[in-house]
């Protein structure tokens, strides 16, 4: 079993170079799932919480922007906003806004 | 690369085996897995979560996944079936497509872990190897620690902790309760699951209690010195719902009394300073990690009760290769439905870049949102976003990202039913178009 893992884990470090690239896409959907638990699977939410999926990339990050300065009033969004950076929101937008 | 791979999976899950041996293995888009073995323990939150994500993250990797239960019920929501607003059928959801996204689902119960070998055993006589085993178990609860709460008494007794058969005779116990009786409810010590629950149970069971039978009245004996979550919003609840604070309150609340012992005959529950009678009684005994975390030798934290692990990966600090999600983990996180599906996702994610090759994110964030109703159209808040400190060398809410409802509304009760249903598709893979029965 471990030699199985030993054997992926070397396999995949020889395509390193070309899975760089991934990376930051990677970390990007996986912040996005955690959205998920309210908004629903990739942003498709059922009932009153609203949908991500498919947003408009530039309305996402203004958004988030007005619920951690406070001008667009919120329940929990305030505090979500405040944990997260600014170029997270853009990565974050950039990944709902692909989801069809 | 237009095939979106989800829709992929879905059909092509017929024919994974097929797949295999036509020799695609590597190919990111195949179901069977023929790298990493995993084994994950439980399909709760916690373990439902991380099995469906690494499937989706790390399509080779071989996901075994073991659950005793034929059917995933809610914990979160289940207070909802104590003040008759929902059924357990309606917090009762399937299996079904979790079962296809996994390798292996296992409807069995792990008896033997042994973390030398890297294998885990089945009381049905199963050993499946593990490279990487997931502990996502729950909670194990102490009934030993309360004098008199054996299996007689626990046949009057209910926990209600673990949704489920618990939850249903403990609603019919109320309903067959007479107008004027009492209820006495426990609070265990914290840490505990969900640290709203017991004060959100006071207001279900209060709410029923208001529109069934009015002169009856709820006890709350509570181990820790105060009431230990959203102490403002719920004080606040009861006394605009049901009199708190008033002679006429239909709560009693009383800190600092933790149940020692319990008498199913005279229908008691005793703490250091008194027997409280009771027409109902509801004692959450003392709590620890899951069984299986005690199997694996895991439970290093807390006096030997909850597991440590490292926050980028959810391995345990003292077995190699063992992760813990959830209610076991010893962590600055409630030990709430939405933080297991999170960490699920946080351990499926450091696991797939570790199988990739990568390295792990250095900055994990995980993030809590936990609603609690109050049975009267009402709910609130508290929401949680904890980042990697490396100064303090620990996962911490940032400036401004935690904090509660400023008071309870309509509008958050729709939140947090939309909330139940959101986190149950994301945990089990429910399709957009799975038909909930549940009612807000």
């Amino acid at each position: 079993m471990k030699k199985t893992l030993v054997a992926t884990l070397i396999l995949a470090g020889t395509l390193g170079v070309a899975l760089s690239a991934h990376a930051a896409d990677t970390r990007a959907r996986f912040m996005a799932a955690n959205c998920s638990y309210c908004h629903g699977p990739d942003g498709k939410s059922r009932g009153a919480i609203p949908n991500l999926a498919g947003l408009e990339p530039g309305y996402f990050v203004e958004q988030m922007k007005a619920f951690r300065d406070g001008s667009r009033p919120a329940t929990v969004m305030k505090k979500h906003a405040a944990g997260y950076t600014d170029a997270e929101f853009e990565a974050m937008a950039k990944y709902f806004a692909s989801i069809k | 690369m237009a095939l979106n791979r989800r829709d992929f999976l879905k059909t092509s899950f017929g024919a994974a085996g097929l797949a295999a041996t036509a020799g695609l293995a590597g190919c990111a888009t195949m179901q069977t897995g023929t790298g990493p073995k995993v084994v994950v323990v439980g399909a709760g939150f916690g373990g439902a979560t991380f099995s469906r994500y690494l499937k989706m993250w790390a399509p080779n990797a071989n996901v075994t996944l073991i659950e005793p239960n034929a059917k995933f019920t809610s914990c979160p929501f289940s207070n909802t079936v104590l003040a008759g607003i929902n059924n357990l059928d309606d917090i009762t959801l399937p299996y079904d497509n979790l079962k296809q996204t996994v390798d292996k689902f296992v409807p069995d119960t792990v008896t033997a872990i042994d973390t030398t070998k890297q294998t885990v055993t089945t009381a049905g006589g199963h050993t499946f190897a593990y490279d990487k085993l997931v502990l996502a178990g729950g909670i194990e609860l102490l009934y030993d620690k309360v004098q008199g709460y054996d299996a007689e008494a626990q046949k009057t007794v209910m926990h209600a902790w673990k949704a489920g058969p618990q939850t249903a005779t403990l609603r019919k116990q109320l309903e067959a309760m007479p107008d004027g009786g009492t209820f006495v409810m426990s609070v265990p010590m914290a840490p505990y699951r969900c640290p709203p629950g017991p004060y959100e149970r006071a207001c279900m069971v209060a709410s029923y209690f208001k529109r069934a039978k009015p002169r009856s009245k709820i006890i709350i004996l509570d181990g820790n010195p105060d009431i230990a979550s959203k102490k403002g919003l719920f004080v606040a609840a009861w006394t605009k719902h049901f009199g708190y604070g008033t002679d006429n309150s239909m709560i009693d609340y009383r800190g600092n009394n933790q149940p020692r012992a319990v008498d199913a005959t005279k229908m008691t529950v005793s703490t250091e300073f008194d027997d409280v009678k009771g027409d109902v009684i509801n004692v959450v005994p003392p709590m620890r990690a899951a069984k299986v975390c005690g199997l694996a030798g895991v439970r290093d934290g807390s006096n030997g009760n909850w597991c440590t692990i490292d926050y980028r990966t959810f391995e345990s600090k003292v077995v190699k290769n063992v992760h813990i999600l959830g209610d076991s983990a010893l962590t600055n996180f409630p030990k709430s439905g939405s933080v297991a599906n999170n960490t699920g996702k946080m351990c499926a994610y450091a696991l797939s870049e570790q199988f990739a090759g990568r390295q792990f994110d250095p900055s994990p964030v995980v993030t809590n949102t936990c609603y609690s109703g109050t049975g009267m159209g009402t709910a609130f808040h508290v929401a949680t976003v904890f980042r990697w400190d490396e100064a303090k060398q620990s996962m911490v809410p940032p400036k401004d990202a935690n904090g509660v409802s400023s008071a309870e509304s309509e509008m958050e009760w729709a939140y947090m039913e939309s909330w139940a249903k959101n986190v149950w598709a994301d945990t089990l893979g429910l399709p957009e178009s799975y038909n909930f029965t549940t009612k807000g």
